[in-house]
């Protein structure tokens, strides 16, 4: 009998986290659905079943070719991302060891940058931009994406060392590793899973970041969210060729979490069980 | 190897100077339909001009303008041509962030510009934008239900008819709507539509002093039979229907009327993408015999601002896109329908055109009787027919705009929104320093 609740219970679960998940999932299932629709149907309201026509993406492609767009998102999010660890492993890593009385409120400043509005310092950021000519420079935006995404890689790595016990680094002391053979021979190798999520997480963010990605860039350094952007028109119907652009957009991300989610759930529960 | 080595740098090196040499120019751009047909187009103006290459930037229109806007007021200089609205253009001009455009070429005859458009893009007679194409608004409506409904649309109906006319051809268990009108809120959305309205039932936004009017029983009987008509005989929803939603439901034969941009004809009378092509019939914006229409006047249009390093080249591509001769390359490449409207008197003498276009007469007619100078019945210290052209009008045009929307969808009353409108503008027209 105990038996059998279980298996109800777990069937239950099981059905319960499938609509959540097709909920959250459903916008997006959505948006490629459409993308195989003229514009004509895209209008004529709900439905599942696309024609199947390609249209759309020959159109997306005409008009503004995808892969300049594409290489700026990757060069953007995997060069900020790497600037990121690089700052962030040695902050987290001195957080983490050898806290202060300060470190909490350190940690807190850092987060409170997350806080304000990102259009309260658009025009101080653009002129600054401006005056060391980084406008439309993928330096620029790589430091820019950098800097946003930064505290949160700390508080991420700051989470994952912690839970790494501070006698192991201690042996690697006594053993008379230095400081830099300590955080790249012992800390690092046992931090990987977190820092590899950290890195997919950030990625993720990058990519998608639309705000500064358009507002700091015309042409040059474009990544695809200005790609997107340029799908939409006040006047005339452009449903199916924005779902198109945004699928071509999403596509990459989408397929590299598809292959991570095993690596990236196992660090974001990363000491959870404590 | 050496030689080799030598080779490739000598090459690379003279990949370089003619990448130099070259000038590269920048253009933003909104992705509008005569737009996107441009830049398919551009192989005609590098042809003519080698050394200029073009970058485009196409963005969506509200992050086009705050894009644009910051790079202008900071004078960042990342764009060489800007794609901008008759709202922006007397504002921008008085700040001096604009390039007057009096290097546009011998055989570009500037006086061809249809005169209510130049004279929105002109400050103190100097022309400072170039109109890429042109729209008022009017009514489009379905010719097989006025029939039905008894009726016969005059030429210059007033608002008075329509609402006789939607009540008419409302037939909500057939899906039939008498009328679509905006009801989405926004300062180019529903408050476009509703301050050309309200033009023509003797409303204005400020008086002579800059004191805001909505206290005033012009605005009441404006907003009150908006609110009324769409009650009676608009779409579900209304309240969140811009240009865009309006267009699919009237494609699809839902809306018996839809008053909207004239540029929405080639939509709507298109077969490919409508089913009511060959049903639709075009009369002026109503009005209620006061002297004034319930329409706007709108011009996207090329502008160079002060802070590029290339003056030359822009004003060359301006030139190019705005002139006659780009009218007949549209023409002789997609056919004379999709030549960029509302722009040039020549257009509309030609008989090709108007073969080609049946809305051709009524869009310039609307054109030509709205007058941004002098938009309404009495006086008042602003120009622009659809807006009112002062920095603050984007942010205090979409908080009335949320008002009213609020008040057509029914989440307060007529009385309550004009009350909120009257103290919103108060505050913003006080911040301002227009009123003490």
């Amino acid at each position: 009998m105990a038996r059998a609740v279980t298996t109800q219970h777990k069937t239950i679960a099981t059905a319960a986290a499938w609509i959540v998940a097709l909920l959250i999932f459903f916008p997006i299932l959505y948006t490629i659905i459409t993308s195989f629709k003229s514009e004509q149907e895209a209008i004529q309201g709900f439905a599942l079943i696309p024609s199947g026509t390609m249209e759309s993406y020959a159109e997306v492609q005409a008009q503004s070719g995808y892969f300049k767009f594409f290489l700026n998102s990757v060069i953007l999010s995997v060069g900020s991302t790497l600037l990121a660890i690089l700052i962030a492993v040695p902050a987290a890593w001195s957080m983490a060891f050898s806290p202060t009385k300060r470190t909490k409120d350190i940690l807190m400043w850092m987060l409170s940058t997350k806080m304000m509005p990102a259009v309260a310092v658009l025009f101080p950021i653009y002129l600054i931009f401006r005056d060391t000519g980084l406008l439309d420079s993928r330096v620029g935006l790589t430091v820019m994406l950098m800097l946003i995404n930064l505290p949160i890689v700390v508080w991420m790595l700051y989470t994952y060392f912690r839970e790494i016990p501070g006698e192991i680094l201690e042996a690697a002391r006594m053993d008379g590793a230095s400081l830099w053979n300590e955080i790249i021979y012992v800390l690092t190798p046992m931090a990987v899973p977190g820092i590899a999520s950290t890195m997919l997480l950030n990625i993720i963010l990058a990519w998608n970041e639309a705000f500064w990605t358009i507002r700091l860039t015309t042409t040059n350094a474009a990544p695809l969210t200005a790609f997107i952007s340029s799908f939409s028109s006040p006047q005339g119907l452009f449903w199916a060729k924005l779902s198109a652009a945004s699928t071509l957009a999403i596509a990459p991300i989408l397929i590299m979490g598809w292959f991570s989610q095993k690596q990236l759930v196992r660090g974001l529960t990363f000491g959870a069980v404590k | 190897m050496k030689l080799r080595t030598l080779t490739l740098g000598l090459l690379s090196a003279s990949a370089l100077a003619f990448a130099a040499h070259a000038e590269s120019i920048t253009i933003a751009t909104v992705n509008n339909g005569d737009m996107v047909r441009m830049q398919k187009l551009t192989d005609d103006f590098t042809k003519a001009n080698p050394d200029i290459q073009l970058n485009w930037v196409t963005l969506e229109e509200n992050v086009l303008r705050e894009r644009v806007t910051t790079d202008i007021a900071t004078k960042g200089g990342q764009y060489d041509v800007m794609t901008i609205g008759t709202y922006e253009v007397p504002i921008w001009a008085k700040q001096s962030w604009l390039l007057p455009l009096d290097k546009l070429g011998d055989d570009y005859d500037v006086k061809d510009i249809i005169p209510a458009i130049a004279g929105g893009l002109s400050v103190d007679g100097k022309l400072y934008a170039a109109p890429f194409y042109g729209e008022s608004s009017f009514v489009m409506y379905r010719k097989d239900l006025m029939e039905k409904a008894g009726l016969k649309m005059p030429d210059a109906p007033t608002w008075d008819f329509i609402k006789q006319a939607a009540d008419k051809m409302t037939d909500r268990a057939n899906g039939v709507n008498g009328v679509c009108l905006r009801g989405k809120a926004g300062w180019g959305e529903n408050m476009a539509f509703l301050t050309a309205m309200s033009n023509s039932f003797g409303a204005r936004w400020f008086d002579e002093n800059w004191k805001p009017q909505f206290d005033q029983p012009e605005w009441k009987n404006t907003l009150q039979f908006y609110v009324d008509l769409m009650k009676a005989d608009g779409p579900e929803g209304a309240s969140s229907n811009g240009f865009n939603e309006n267009l699919a439901l009237f494609q699809q034969g839902k809306c018996g009327m839809w008053i909207d941009a004239t540029v929405a004809a080639s939509f709507v009378s298109d077969p490919k993408a409508s089913k009511v092509a060959d049903k639709v019939g075009y009369a002026l914006a109503p009005d209620n015999g006061l002297g004034k229409r319930g329409n706007w006047l709108w011009a996207w249009s090329l502008a160079i601002p002060a802070g590029t390093q290339k003056a030359d080249a822009a004003e060359k591509f301006v030139s190019w896109a705005t002139s006659k001769h780009y009218l007949e390359l549209v023409a002789s490449k997609e056919g004379w329908a999709n030549v960029p409207p509302g722009t040039r008197s020549s257009l509309y003498a030609n008989p090709e055109y108007q073969k080609a276009a049946p809305f051709a007469k009524m869009t310039l007619d609307s054109i030509n009787a709205a007058d941004p100078t002098h938009p309404t019945v009495k006086p008042v210290p602003y120009v622009g027919v659809q807006f009112v052209a002062i920095p603050e009008f984007q942010g205090l045009g979409t908080t009335v705009g949320q008002l009213f929307s609020a008040a057509l969808a029914g989440q307060s009353s007529v009385d309550d929104a004009l009350k909120q409108a009257q103290d919103a503008a108060t505050a913003a027209m006080t911040e301002g320093g227009y009123i003490k």
